[in-house]
């Protein structure tokens, strides 16, 4: 199973980020982690919350442009050069990274990366491949 | 045809009834208004010598700024116990132009936008939804009236209030909606986002009639296939009337001005000189019956066409070409003539963009700088940061091709445009010159 990514238009001024993560605290979502992908004028705030359906519907309602993507929770040890290995095994297996970001909270001592892949199937065909461990859903939200 | 005497008018006939009615429209303004008194006498005009339909050419014209120094009720040609009725156009102080009508004159209006209506295909079996503003704007009333004189169920319901006038769409049984074509994109955003189990193609509504700001083509298509209605052009000035100067009939191949009430001229915007048949510039109005305000030669600054070569539809009247550009609108960017519905039809051919945007035109230090701002809808947005990049550098392109300028396109927040029920703010000229 997919984890949920919800993703967030912003323009670059101050007070906007407070204004969608205020929805957020109204609605009581959780967010996880979260990334922000910068432009000049405008970013991409990439999030994994509690509830990315019910997040979205509430931002849309307030005229925000949002969208949810499905991305890979991968375990990866938590050791120098862990992520290069990791790295080195996804070009092994010729898949493409759009872009990644780490999870601040570690799982038993191995750190979690969100990976969106742009083809998010053959991507997990392949890592399972090669032995790593995707995290499903419910690891990471929790029931 | 709501009135076919004066829309198929052989036209030798026609000439003739507008030379007798430009003669005494010239003698009335002359005698009553010292605006007018003045600037014939400067320019060595008499009334009296008016002979042929090519002497108006010898009368001066009549500017916005004119109409503004006349401000409140300079320009009246009758004492204000005959004015019946006062609009007002939207300017600020200093700004604002005022127009009279008589109660004469308001049976014209009335009449010239029931014979729009008419074109469109409206009768007393129609129940019209006027979603203008009401007030000192032409819009409300005039769309009003016209209904009335036509003898359809006229639901006065005035601008804004979606939800409300989607309830009224399906519970009146509406077939026509009049509002501003920014206006019928708003109701499809809001049937597309708030209303999805809102089916409009399941109600009556079958036209829109759309005026009061320029609109593109492409526009069009939009709205008839958000909405699935047949929209048509209603065009107007307040100072020659309000709307229904002219309309679009059934062929959507022009607008036919009622050159019973209204004589139009096409002139060089530059040099003021009338340009051949058939030749795109300015159209300048004459009005032939006004009798509270009659404006003689007035400068509309609309860029358009006329087309003298006849209609399927059988009306003789002259057809003008949809105004999609004001020589006022037009910016001058280093030096490149710019339309703001060049770059609306831009952003409207790019797929999944949506014709909210704004132009902001600045100077930074010698250079014009040219900024465009669009709207990110879902259609257009993606997690991914190169797509976003791609678009406004793909929207950028297009520009450059098809304007020749380069501008900068910024992508912004869903109703970070300003909305207005009314007209929208298209252009900001930050420019100081
Ligand atoms: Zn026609």
């Amino acid at each position: 199973m997919n984890v949920t990514q919800l993703s967030i238009f912003l323009e670059n001024k101050p007070g906007h980020l407070q204004n969608a993560l205020k929805v957020l605290s109204d609605k009581k979502i959780n967010i996880l982690t979260l990334t922000i992908a910068e432009a000049a004028d405008f970013g991409i705030v990439r999030m994994i919350v509690t509830d990315a359906a019910g997040a979205a519907a509430a931002l849309r309602d307030q005229h925000f442009t949002c969208s949810t993507t499905d991305v890979l929770a991968i375990e990866i040890e938590d050791v120098p050069g862990a992520l290069l290995k990791a790295l080195e095994s996804f070009r092994k297996q010729n898949l493409n990274i759009e872009y990644m970001y780490a999870f601040t909270e570690k799982r038993g001592g191995r750190a979690v990366m969100i990976f969106r892949f742009d083809d998010i199937e053959l991507a997990k065909k392949a890592l399972q491949t090669e032995g790593y461990n995707i995290l499903k859903k419910i690891d990471i939200i929790g029931a | 045809m709501f009135n076919k005497e004066f829309e198929a008018m052989p036209l030798p006939k026609m000439r003739e009834l507008q030379r007798e009615r430009l003669k005494w429209s010239l003698t009335h303004a002359y005698a009553n208004v010292p605006h007018y008194k003045k600037s014939f006498d400067a320019a060595g005009f008499n009334p009296d010598t008016f002979k042929t339909l090519d002497d108006l050419r010898r009368v001066p014209f009549l500017t916005k700024q004119d109409m503004r120094a006349s401000y409140p009720f300079g320009l009246f040609a009758v004492p204000l116990d005959k004015v019946a009725r006062v609009h007002s156009s939207s300017g600020t102080t200093g700004n604002a132009t005022v127009v009279g009508y008589t109660t004469g004159d308001v049976g014209v209006f009335a009449e010239v936008v029931a014979r729009c209506l008419a074109m469109y295909g409206a009768t007393e079996k129609d129940v019209i939804q006027v979603a203008y503003g009401y007030g000192l704007f032409t819009g409300g009333l005039g769309l009003h009236y016209g209904s009335e004189k036509l003898g359809a169920l006229t639901v006065p319901i005035g601008g804004g209030n979606t939800e409300r006038q989607l309830m009224l769409i399906k519970d009146f049984g509406t077939t026509m909606i009049a509002c501003t074509p920014s206006y019928a994109l708003n109701i499809a955003d809001y049937l597309e986002k708030k209303r999805p189990d809102y089916d409009i193609r399941k109600t009556k509504l079958r036209a829109g009639i759309f005026g009061a700001e320029p609109w593109s083509e492409q526009m069009r298509r939009e709205i008839e296939s958000r909405l699935g209605i047949e929209a048509y052009d209603i065009y107007g000035l307040s100072e020659v009337i309000g709307p229904g100067v002219s309309g679009e009939c059934s062929q959507k191949s022009g607008l036919h001005v009622f050159e019973d009430h209204f004589y139009v001229e096409i002139i060089d915007p530059d040099t003021g000189e009338v340009l051949p048949e058939g030749s795109k510039g300015e159209i300048v109005y004459t009005s032939l019956t006004k009798e509270a305000c009659p404006v003689i030669r007035y400068r509309s600054r609309d860029i358009t066409r006329l087309y003298y070569d006849g209609c399927a539809c059988g009306r003789t009247l002259v057809k003008m070409e949809k105004v999609t550009g004001r020589s006022d609108d037009m910016l001058i960017i280093r030096g490149v003539n710019v339309f703001p519905s060049q770059i609306e039809s831009v952003l409207m051919e790019t797929e999944g963009v949506e014709p909210h945007y704004q132009i902001i035109v600045d100077r930074k230090g010698a250079l014009d700088d040219i900024e465009v701002k669009v709207e990110v809808t879902e259609k257009i947005f993606s997690d991914e940061l190169k797509v976003l990049e791609a678009l406004s550098r793909r929207i950028a392109d297009r520009f450059r091709s098809v304007l020749g300028i380069s501008a900068k396109v910024t992508l912004v927040e869903p109703l970070a445009i300003p909305r207005s029920e009314g007209k929208a703010v298209r252009v900001i000229d930050k420019r100081t010159i």
